[in-house]
């Protein structure tokens, strides 16, 4: 959403600069279990994105006076590192934005986490932009539910993120940078794909009500493909696991 | 939370499962709205809100600044909000909370989409363009800070008059000239509890719920939304929403409209 004067030309004969169809998602790959000294983490690349996301947790909450007795609380940071965008060095740790993000990620989280399995404890969600091209919050949130996952923390769901939003009139699955500077507007949503709920729901721009309905359903559709390859990723941890058990090692 | 807010969120969970809420209200009204622009002199452009038992005051403050490097040609919006330790109890002193960061990019997000502001028709010279600052104080927190907010600003844009612009520099003794406003921007913020829908929920009603959702439209587009909380909606819910937040855009329009004649 960047100046609109000197957008570039973002649909050429009707394809995306980098050949996607409009509801293609950009090539995704996750890997579980990446750091050893976290509890849970993962490593993600989402077209130019580079996402390590690490969880550790549950442990006793601190300060104590945020302890609730009840429940576990879930602290999130989610962080672009000064490297890294294209252009010039950028300030290190979270600025207002990154405080936003980390906020509602956040909340997305305590949806699907069983917090009254843990109570008095807190569970830590580091999620940290490596290299950033456009939906680095969805990449963030799909990085950080499989790092959650291979931590062991009970879950209700293993949710996903992704962003919809237009172009030009037309209805575009998970902008990258170019597309998310000079679109029409942007719509990131984190979904429990088990029914469908929206966890994380953020929008600017413009919508019909119709193209609300028409972004919404493309971003469903697209979890299909996200949830299987968290769960690729989270299998393919354990098979190696069990090779290495067959092994004796 | 204290045993009095679970014994509160207790009773409004009751009573709203059989559709009543505590202040008498239907689901989707607002409370009492006052909208009285122009109550500091001193700024370009003043409102006070209140909503209910809900104040917020917005200033519009402007001056000769520098184009941010990717617009070199229109105007500069900057957007804080500060949830005043005299607001409520527990707001304290310090650095801004997750909360007011929010507030403020919430609210900023959707005068910005919608081009309320003409950044355009900002621009003074090379590298010298106007930065329009719209800050938030809220005064007393009884629920609903995003809608307050946004009305809050978007009046108090409507309120502003531009300084004259005299060798480079901002002559604030002479402000003739209104803002150019393109558009007005209403949010409306629903909250959900248990299975009930709600508009404009107060201080108490916030506390109880599970999942909010504050929608932003110009009557013709969804302009901004944001979802907070724990708690999670369906996309129908989401639909019936935006189609009630666009009924309500009526409603409000008009009070900030009577609002702003009557200063005239």
């Amino acid at each position: 959403m960047a100046n609109k004067a000197n957008k570039p030309q973002l649909l050429v004969n009707g394809k995306r600069l980098d050949g996607r169809a409009f509801n293609e998602l950009r090539p995704l790959k996750i890997e579980a279990a990446v750091l050893k000294n976290a509890d849970g983490s993962a490593y993600l690349e989402w077209g130019n994105n580079k996402i390590l996301a690490a969880v550790y947790g549950p442990i006793e909450a601190m300060p104590k006076h945020v302890a609730d007795p009840a429940k576990a609380i879930i602290k999130c940071r989610y962080s672009m590192a000064p490297f890294s965008s294209v252009g010039e060095h950028s300030r290190s740790g979270p600025n207002r934005r990154a405080i936003e993000i980390s906020k509602v990620t956040k909340e997305a989280f305590e949806n699907v986490v069983m917090l009254n399995d843990f109570p008095g404890s807190e569970i830590d969600i580091f999620i940290e932009v490596l290299q950033s091209d456009g939906g680095t919050r969805a990449a963030g949130i799909t990085a950080a539910a499989v790092a959650l996952a291979n931590a062991g923390i009970h879950m209700k769901d293993l949710i996903y993120a992704v962003s919809a939003g237009k172009i030009d009139g037309n209805i575009v699955l998970d902008f990258n940078m170019i597309e998310d500077n000079y679109s029409d507007s942007d719509m990131p949503m984190a979904i429990s794909p088990r029914n469908n709920d929206v966890l994380l729901l953020q929008m600017d721009g413009h919508f019909t009500r119709e193209e609300l309905k028409k972004a919404m359903g493309m971003v469903i559709e697209a979890g299909k493909t996200i949830t299987k390859l968290q769960k690729d990723a989270l299998n393919e941890v354990y098979k190696k696991a069990e090779v290495k058990y067959e092994e004796g090692a | 939370m204290g045993a009095m807010d679970l014994v509160k969120n207790h009773y409004i969970k009751e009573i709203l499962a059989r559709g009543v809420r505590e202040d008498g209200r239907g689901m989707f009204d607002f409370r009492n709205m006052k909208i009285v622009p122009g109550v500091i002199d001193h700024a370009e452009g003043s409102a006070q809100v209140d909503l209910g038992n809900t104040r917020v005051l917005a200033g519009v403050k402007m001056q000769v600044d520098e184009p941010m490097p990717d617009t070199p040609n229109q105007g500069n919006q900057i957007m804080s909000a500060e949830l005043l330790p005299l607001a409520h109890a527990e707001y304290e002193t310090g650095p801004p909370s997750p909360e007011a960061i929010e507030l403020a990019r919430v609210v900023d997000r959707g005068i910005r989409a919608a081009n309320c502001i003409d950044l355009e028709g900002l621009f003074l010279e090379e590298g010298k363009v106007w930065s329009v600052f719209a800050d938030i104080y809220v005064l007393n927190y009884d629920g609903n800070l995003f809608d307050a907010s946004t009305l809050a600003v978007m009046a108090a844009l409507m309120n502003a008059r531009v300084p004259d612009y005299k060798d480079g520099k901002a002559d604030y003794t002479n402000k003739a000239t209104p803002l150019k406003i393109n558009s007005v921007v209403a949010s409306t913020t629903f909250c959900k509890l248990d299975r009930s829908l709600l508009l404009d929920p107060d201080m108490h009603e916030e506390g109880a719920a599970d999942c909010r959702i504050t929608i932003t439209t110009d009557g013709e587009g969804v302009r901004a939304m944001q979802k907070g909380m724990s708690g999670s909606l369906s996309t129908s819910e989401i639909e019936k929403l935006v189609d009630l937040s666009f009924d309500k855009y009526r409603e409000v329009k008009k009070k900030l409209e009577e609002s702003s004649r009557r200063r005239d």
